[in-house]
């Protein structure tokens, strides 16, 4: 026991130097556990994800829209591969990963338990959900774990365009039809809670933050993240000509920030328990793909088998 | 494992009876560089790891050359022996020319 204490005290003092940890090292297995959940519920989000866009593929209004919106959908494929392979090196099948979302054993974000109704959700998915993901995920390139810290760099180079091009459609929705305008507008009122809701609970509500953030996993607070996305947020809707749906909004001089209004955590809760709006649409999806693709893993087996038995085939 | 209490790592994930194997993914970006590791992914088989890694990894130029490898061919070498690894080189400074005091009157050295 005495060992055991001394060796994760030596565990934290590396961490403390910034010493990044790598796969095959010891560490503590809370601190294994801790990441398996998180870098895997992160990429089951991912994978979620593309579903309330790729919804929109089908539809865009130009061929270009759908060529970015096709572009976008497939980056978040790539991060999920590249999230479920870090969590993979802490020896973890992805297999197994996987059936727990299919069985719907695992969490993801909650905000892609909301329907895209209109165009007009494609741009506040890529400006809001993107832009909030991406303040999530920039602290966690210099986390302690380097599979993770690594996969997260790659992820953070791709992020910025999906932002972007989600602004730029709503810049063109702005610049548009009155009925475009509203378009915008609603869609705005619609994502902007869920957004705030995708920091997570407050900080006084997170059990687990202290030794999240001790180990390096978590750099920044829950409401420290939210109040930095309102600051950077509530300007570019100015922009847009959008209103943000809170009448608490404000600039306060004396904090150099907005303050904003109650976060409706209740319903955050709903949607995390499964009633959500899209909660059962969204696995029944999954689950449907997974199997409609049963048959082409099988193949690819067979001819991988196939191959290796030939006379002559390398070794 | 030498003067360290806390678990011990696994070597690898256990491999699942249905997953494809994992192939380690290097790239060569244009400049001349050497291949660099980039990340892992599944695959049947070699030709499927290649089409793979094009997807995942290249898709804003990021090379010119791909090389896939299965993650079972790599022989790495442990934590636990860094020290008898590594630590050998660090006293021996002379081997960096910052060690050679150089006289201001000669050039060229
Ligand atoms: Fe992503
Ligand atoms: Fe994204």
């Amino acid at each position: 026991m005495r060992d055991m204490q001394t060796a994760e005290a030596g565990f934290q003092a590396r961490i403390d130097e910034g010493v990044k940890i790598e796969p095959k090292d010891a560490m503590p297995d809370a601190y294994r556990q801790t990441l398996v959940r998180q870098i895997s519920q992160h990429a089951h989000s991912e994978i979620v994800g593309q579903l309330p866009e790729g919804n929109w593929i089908g539809r865009a209004p130009t061929l270009q829209r759908k060529a970015i919106l096709l572009a976008k959908v497939q980056d978040e494929a790539g991060h999920g591969l590249y999230l479920y392979g870090a969590a993979e090196t802490l020896g973890v099948s992805r297999e197994a990963l996987i059936e727990d979302l299919l069985a719907g054993k695992a969490k993801y974000s909650s905000i892609f338990n909301y329907p895209t109704l209109t165009w007009a959700d494609i741009g506040a998915i890529g400006w809001l959900v993107d832009g909030a993901a991406i303040m999530n995920q920039i602290p966690l390139c210099r986390c302690s774990y380097g599979p993770y810290a690594r996969a997260m760099v790659r992820i953070c180079k791709e992020e910025s365009f999906h932002q972007r091009q989600g602004f730029d459609l709503l810049l063109a929705l702005a610049r548009g039809s009155a009925a475009q305008r509203a378009m915008a507008q609603d869609a705005l009122n619609r994502w902007w809670w869920p957004s705030l809701m995708m920091f997570g609970p407050p900080d006084e509500q997170s059990p687990h933050t202290a030794q999240s953030a001790a180990w390096k996993i978590k750099l920044v607070t829950n409401d420290g993240l939210r109040q930095k996305f309102v600051d950077q947020t509530v300007p570019q809707a100015e922009f847009l000509g959008l209103q943000v749906p809170d009448p608490a909004l404000r600039w306060n001089e004396a904090r150099g920030h907005y303050d904003f209004g109650p976060i409706a955590w209740e319903e955050f809760y709903q949607v995390i328990r499964g009633n959500g709006p899209c909660n059962r649409d969204r696995m029944n999806a999954r689950r449907r793909a997974h199997a409609d693709g049963a048959w082409v893993r099988e193949a690819a087996q067979a001819h991988a088998a196939k191959q290796r038995a030939r006379p002559g085939a390398a070794a | 494992m030498s003067g360290n209490d806390l678990p011990a790592p696994q070597e690898s994930a256990p491999a699942p009876v249905d997953d494809w194997p994992l192939w380690e993914v290097f790239i060569r970006s244009q400049h001349g560089l050497a291949h660099k590791h980039v990340g892992s992914l599944h695959a049947a088989d070699a030709a499927m790891a290649l089409a793979n890694a094009r997807d995942v990894y290249t898709r804003r130029n990021e090379g010119v050359s791909l090389w896939v490898v299965p993650s079972a061919q790599i022989t790495a070498s442990s934590p636990d022996d860094k020290e008898p690894l590594f630590e050998p080189a660090k006293d021996k400074i002379f081997r960096h020319p910052g060690f050679y005091k150089v006289p201001p009157e000669v050039k060229n050295l």
